[in-house]
């Protein structure tokens, strides 16, 4: 039986970035569908009622939803090439403990630093250089998050890296001089295939940003 | 003898019940270390210092925190009996996603019912209705969330039971009238002893509760 997959997803979302590569990593083919977030389609609305967002992996007809669940989904329908999560289950816990932490403490101060301005942008900045200095403590001397080995918080991860320029740009402070080690895992990711295909290119992603700030916020 | 297996507890956490629904599901023997939360001790501090929480499993020495974490670590390493997921992957994805809904949208309306009070408080039962309304539906006629048998979406649900007393009384509603079904469920997993043994009392709750908003509201 010919396998379908359909991924409702939007350009510059890390979350989605996380499915692309899963899919990638595989060597699955899918369908690519761009969502227009302001005009969402029925079909999104239809296979995500719950929380209606992206991304949405569609597999044979059937949705999954939220991103980590959907990487952790590929990674058990196509076990056999690139696993993503080690076999040992205290490894597996590290692994989901910090795609956690990723997603729980940057979510809050990602979406202050591209919509504020001001001290509530300053505080989001501030948070935010918490969370990297916490993440590059974690991964210290090893390649990956995981060690060796390419896994789920790598996967988790890289995708904001697209969105550091922006950072910067928007909140005037410097990632790639605080956290060298950071970006050196960043660089090393970017040799990788699935990650070199997937992740947009960072200027596209700053301007997108800077174009919603000029005509929603009015800022220059 | 030291215990291979200790949770850092928290008696009305109802995230530290379900690693205790859990490693009881797996017939797992394990110490529990009430923690004082006002006076954290140097072992939780240590082992968990990102977030400082409980529940902490520590297992051969090494902790995993956050409970459903801990929920699926318990699955994986005492995996002979009792398997919280189905097989198939569609099932275990769904099953995550059910208990991630519990986590985001059950969770935090839960809190503002007994931790808040006036238009947050209201906020809190509007959303809390909402949400067991969702989860009665993704239940339907099945006995657990999981199917035929006891799984990780009725773990991670089941817990908050013990509070329903809390809710009914600060809430002033009555769970039952808004969702009988799930309300039998829940008599269903406490008829479980792996369950029973693990949830307080709902009166203890609602003194507990009673007390924070004595002292915090």
């Amino acid at each position: 039986m010919a396998e379908e997959v359909v991924l409702l997803d939007y350009w510059a979302s890390m979350f989605g970035m996380r499915v692309r590569i899963a899919l990638e990593e595989k060597g699955v083919k899918y369908e690519y569908r761009e969502e227009d977030l302001s005009n969402k389609s029925p079909l999104l609305l239809e296979m995500n009622p719950i929380h209606k967002k992206i991304p949405v992996l569609i597999h044979n007809g059937k949705p999954i939803c939220e991103s980590i669940i959907q990487v952790q989904y590929i990674d058990e329908v196509w076990p056999d090439r690139n696993p993503i999560l080690p076999s040992d289950p205290y490894q597996r816990a590290q692994a989901r403990f910090w795609s956690d932490y990723i997603d729980k403490k940057t979510a809050g101060p990602c979406k202050a630093l591209q919509r504020e301005t001001g001290e509530k942008q300053e505080a989001a900045k501030i948070e935010f250089m918490e969370v990297l200095k916490t993440l590059d403590s974690e991964l210290g001397d090893k390649s990956f998050f995981g060690g060796n080995v390419f896994g789920l918080v790598d996967i988790a991860f890289i995708g904001f890296y697209s969105w550091f320029h922006t950072y910067e740009e928007v909140a005037n402070f410097s990632i790639v001089a605080e956290f060298p080690k950071l970006i050196a895992w960043a660089e090393r990711c970017l040799k990788r295939e699935s990650v070199a295909k997937v992740l947009p290119d960072s200027g596209k992603v700053l301007k997108s940003v800077s174009d919603y700030r000029k005509k929603i916020l009015g800022i220059n | 003898m030291a215990s291979s297996t200790i949770l850092l507890d928290y008696w009305p956490s109802m995230f530290c019940m379900r690693a205790r629904v859990a490693l009881r599901e797996k017939g797992v023997e394990f110490e529990a270390k009430e923690e004082d939360l006002t006076n954290k001790s140097p072992l939780l501090l240590q082992s968990n210092p990102i977030h400082k929480k409980v529940p902490v499993l520590i297992h051969n020495g090494k902790p995993v925190c956050e409970s459903l974490n801990v929920v699926q670590y318990i699955d994986e390493a005492w995996s002979d009996k009792n398997p919280f997921f189905p097989s198939d992957p569609y099932g275990k994805a769904q099953a995550r996603f059910w208990a991630d809904f519990v986590e985001k949208k059950f969770s935090d309306a839960q809190f503002k019912i007994w931790g808040k009070k006036g238009e947050e408080q209201a906020a809190g039962v509007k959303e809390f209705i909402e949400a067991v309304k969702i989860l009665e539906a993704e239940l339907g006629d099945k006995p657990y969330f999981g199917g035929d048998s006891f799984g990780y979406v009725d773990i991670a649900l089941i817990t908050f039971y013990s509070w329903f007393g809390a809710y009914e009384k600060f809430g002033n509603f009555s769970i039952e009238a808004e969702s009988p079904k799930l309300i039998a469920w829940c008599k269903r997993c406490m008829e479980k002893e792996s369950v029973s043994k693990s949830l307080p009392d709902q009166e203890k709750i609602v003194a507990y509760a009673a007390d924070f908003r004595k002292n915090n509201l």
